[in-house]
């Protein structure tokens, strides 16, 4: 039986800030997950993993992170894609004031 | 404290130069992040879970005024104002901008400091006893070999590529203050039955997956033979040392799967090989740098004040009961300053902190500072008559919290609010723990006790040697938290022993609190510690104490 695939999105640290930044559809790096293309088929997230390893002078460690459509787009299934997502709990550094 | 000669300086400089390149040819694209990695590494500079971070050697913890103003400058122009002090004596700046790193080794090389082999499979910063040169029960002060020591291990071309990480601390008192049985080597200053000083020298403790304490491998090491004597050590190591699995390469799994006799015959021998060739110029230097590290010249003052000031002042009281050492000199005292205001992030300091730490040293200790691997902060020479003007200056930054060796003093690592190892957080965890028992109110009551927390197996938290160890994983997408029992990081080394099943974040605070206010229950007095009743009686009442009954007819 054929193991159903997890839908994914590809994600990284920016080369400069060292920040958290997510692959958009139009190959943008995006310090936003919400705007990440999900990637619902194996072979095309594996593609993608590909493309973007090969962007090395825009960012480091790509790597593909489970993931799950939201209502504003793509959200994190696990607690560290989300502390990701937003920052440190003990400061208000980090997406979480960045982004807002 | 050391200073630097011309040596020490051009070859900093130069490193920072070399990396000024490695960045500029990153940043450029020339450089993959494959290729750049164990250059960034290899000079303290890691990437996290949201933004680079520079860990900052402080060789043996020891720092002045002018190099702790600097490390405040630092945290204000290139990161957000603040640094994390580590258990390992090292500060770590959590968002630095990859195009500002050179700059900022050039501004720890201003004040003779530098970030090198803070990272990678090499002999990192060489730790020390917190009081070194200060405490009363100390037979010599251990900085000046582990000074020798940083000299011979930096940049040693045989010790680049060791099979992992390799790290040494040494300690000059009877009262293990520096976890020497956790280290790769530990290095314990003893006197043998004829008077002689030298070292009792343990091998392959460690922490981490496998935990284990570390086993003398020389009963007594003459003092003149150090250097050869750890040169033998990391040389067969470097060889026997297993490099096809990351997990099975530090010495410790080295000297279980070998037996300490194989290591102790292998290093002899080595040693016997390469002792004439250190022709005595490691003991000029030594007699050098011994000489940077004469005391203080100590004054002589009335401490009718400090009296005056404890009877008076139930607060002042209070921190002078839980945050001063007996210091060797008569009228002086060894002050921590705790950097565990409740609530707040263990070891986390302000610049403005800092500063005000680093004027209290200049004004009244004897411009000296200490980082302690309990990620506080210690003034080493204090005459008692000023610590009333400490006291005051303290509270009005924030820095005056009573509680060192008490159940808020928790070691724990950044987590993963910052670590990209990390598997759960721990910093949240600490500060619920602190703040529960301030509430309580009995943190007093309770006496020492060590709390320690590490968010992932590595075990940077040192949680097996706590008396209660917080072990924070990742149980099927969800934060769990293990707890052991019975750790101790002293002369008595021993490591904790998991106590069952693991709470969850919710329940971890309220598991910690039913622990401690049963072990006030259990206890023989007030004299009895939480690590002395474990002792007595065991894990079997702590367990039906974190376990009700209850709870396991509910669960089953």
């Amino acid at each position: 039986m054929a193991r159903t695939f997890t839908p994914k999105v590809v994600t990284a640290n920016a080369l400069l800030e060292g920040d958290a930044v997510w692959l958009t559809e139009d190959n943008r790096w995006s310090p936003n997950m919400a705007e990440a293309e999900l990637l619902t088929d194996e072979a095309h997230a594996d593609l993608r993993l590909l493309e973007a390893q090969g962007r090395v002078d825009e960012i480091a460690g790509a790597y593909l992170a489970d993931a799950k459509a939201g209502e504003n787009g793509p959200e994190p299934t696990h607690f560290r894609e989300e502390f990701r997502t937003r920052g440190p709990s003990n400061y208000a550094y980090g997406k979480q004031v960045e982004l807002s | 404290m050391y200073k630097y000669n011309d040596f020490d300086e051009s070859f900093v400089r130069s490193r920072v130069a070399q990396f000024r390149g490695q960045v500029e040819r990153r940043i450029d694209g020339s450089l993959t992040e494959d290729e750049f990695k164990p250059l960034r590494l290899m000079n303290g500079l890691y990437l996290q879970l949201h933004a680079y971070m520079l860990r900052v050697a402080i060789p043996y913890g020891t720092l002045n005024s002018g190099q702790m103003r600097q490390l405040a400058f630092i945290a204000d122009k290139w990161d957000k104002g603040y640094g994390h002090f580590t258990t390992r004596q090292n500060i770590q700046y959590n968002w630095p901008k990859l195009k500002d790193v050179p700059d900022m080794l050039d501004a720890l090389a201003d004040v003779e400091m530098h970030a090198i082999q803070t990272s990678g499979n090499t002999i990192r910063n060489v730790t020390a006893d917190h009081f070194a040169g200060a405490a009363a029960d100390e037979i010599e002060d251990p900085r000046p070999y582990a000074e020798l020591l940083r000299q011979w291990s930096t940049d040693h071309p045989e010790f680049q590529f060791l099979p992992r990480k390799f790290k040494i601390a040494v300690t000059g008192a009877a009262e293990d203050r520096a976890v020497v049985r956790a280290h790769d080597i530990g290095l314990q200053i003893i006197r043998n039955d004829t008077g002689e000083v030298g070292f009792q020298v343990i091998v392959g403790g460690g922490l981490g997956r496998t935990p284990m304490v570390g086993k003398v491998l020389r009963d007594f090491l003459p003092k003149e033979d150090l250097l050869p004597y750890c040169e033998a050590i990391v040389s067969v190591y470097n060889l026997l040392g297993r490099r096809d699995n990351k997990y099975k390469a530090r010495i410790k799994i080295t000297v279980h799967e070998n037996g300490l006799e194989k290591i102790q015959e292998l290093v002899e021998d080595r040693f016997k090989s390469i002792r004439a060739t250190f022709s005595g110029h490691d003991q000029t230097l030594l007699s050098e740098i011994s000489a940077a590290f004469a005391p203080p010249a100590y004054a002589q003052k009335s401490t009718d004040g400090y009296e005056a000031a404890r009877l008076a002042n139930p607060a002042f009281r209070s921190w002078t009961d839980t945050n001063l050492t007996s210091h060797k000199q008569e009228g002086y005292a060894i002050v921590s300053i705790s950097i565990k205001k409740h609530g707040n992030t263990p070891g986390d300091a302000s610049s403005d902190q800092m500063r005000v730490m680093a004027e209290l040293a200049e004004a009244y200790g004897h411009n000296e500072l200490r980082i302690s691997h309990e990620q506080n902060v210690i003034l080493p020479h204090v005459h008692k008559a000023d610590l009333p003007a400490i006291y005051q200056a303290l509270r009005a930054a924030d820095l005056a919290t009573a509680n060192i060796g008490l159940v808020s003093d928790i070691i724990a690592c950044p987590g993963m609010d910052y670590c990209a190892l990390a598997t759960a957080r721990s910093i949240p965890i600490a500060q619920q723990i602190a703040t529960r028992f301030d509430e309580l109110k009995i943190e007093h009551d309770i006496g020492e006790l060590k709390i320690k927390i590490s968010g992932c197996i590595n075990a940077c938290g040192h949680h097996h040697v706590g008396h209660i160890g917080i072990l924070g994983l990742d149980r099927a997408g969800v934060e769990n938290y293990q707890i052991t029992l019975g750790g101790d990081g002293t002369q008595t080394t021993s490591i904790g022993e998991r106590a069952g099943p693991g709470f969850s974040a919710d329940e971890i605070v309220p598991a910690i609190e039913r622990l401690v206010t049963g072990y006030m229950d259990l206890r023989t007095d007030e004299s009895e510690t939480f690590l002395q009743t474990y002792r007595r009686l065991g894990m079997e009442p702590f367990k039906t104490i974190l376990y009700p009954a209850e709870d396991k007819a509910n669960a089953a």
